[in-house]
């Protein structure tokens, strides 16, 4: 990361079911993945996730999210942001990463735990996105992901 | 986040991962560890005791270290993964690719 820049973490008191709104523009460099995922963790504690589910599932999932959009949405053109919504309500959280990308088949993508994959480096992604959270649920484009994960 | 490297009475490298083990920092610990595996470091613990969580990206990094460690006669073990992390190795089916210790003594040991 050459320029780093801060990330400017906005909040919104929505009212009705959703109670805070977060939001954040993450540049297409891997190294703010990191710094991204903990400034929003940071503000879930006290929300409907359990303090277990916020370090662990939430945490990783969000992770895989913002990589994929950087690397796979994005194609890390510093030209394009990540744009991220995180919905805070009394029953789920509900995390939107959404690139600038052309998008993906979600249906696409192989079984990482066959025998023939299980060696590989990449392409688990999705199965541990999958695994964590309570639903992934793609746009049509395949270029924005909402992941829910309810209260408990 | 950050990795500690130590060689303990037997010649056994032990990596400590500090934080998370995720894209941003997974090239940190490659590196570390193949610089070790090319001075001759050929038995490897990856200590995972003080970790919060660990990506795919992460989960990727230790396959393909584990296989070169492997392809120069070495030998890679984990351990102190906690119960969601456990979880996280089992889902992924990688618990059936690497040998897994509770703890830092029982990994040590079983070399």
């Amino acid at each position: 990361m050459t320029t780093p820049q801060p990330l400017q973490l906005r909040r919104r008191a929505t009212g009705g079911e959703t109670e805070i709104e977060l939001s954040l523009d993450v540049p297409s460099d891997l190294e703010y993945v990191g710094p991204a995922v903990e400034l929003i963790a940071d503000e879930l504690p006290g929300g409907p996730l359990s303090p277990r589910r916020i370090r662990f599932n939430f945490r990783t999932a969000f992770a895989e999210a913002l990589a994929n959009a950087i690397a796979y949405g994005n194609r890390r053109d510093p030209g394009r942001v990540v744009r991220v919504r995180v919905e805070v309500a009394r029953d789920a959280v509900r995390l939107h990463v959404t690139d600038e990308g052309n998008g993906f088949d979600p249906a696409g993508v192989p079984d990482p735990t066959l025998p023939e994959r299980l060696e590989r480096e990449d392409g688990r992604g999705l199965f541990v996105l999958r695994s964590l959270v309570d639903q992934v649920a793609f746009n049509q484009k395949g270029n924005s992901v909402c992941l829910t994960l309810r209260a408990g | 986040m950050s990795f500690s490297l130590k060689k303990d009475k037997h010649g056994v490298v032990v990596v400590g991962v500090d934080g998370q083990l995720i894209v941003g920092n997974r090239q940190d610990l490659k590196q570390k560890v193949l610089d070790t595996l090319e001075g001759g470091g050929k038995k490897f613990v990856i200590d995972f005791t003080k970790t919060g969580y660990i990506d795919s990206s992460g989960l990727g990094v230790l396959v393909s270290l584990s296989k070169k460690i492997r392809e120069q006669g070495g030998d890679l073990r984990l351990c102190g993964l906690n119960e969601d992390l456990q979880t996280l190795f089992e889902l992924t089916k990688l618990d059936t690719l690497f040998a897994i210790a509770r703890t830092p003594e029982e990994a040590l040991a079983a070399f």
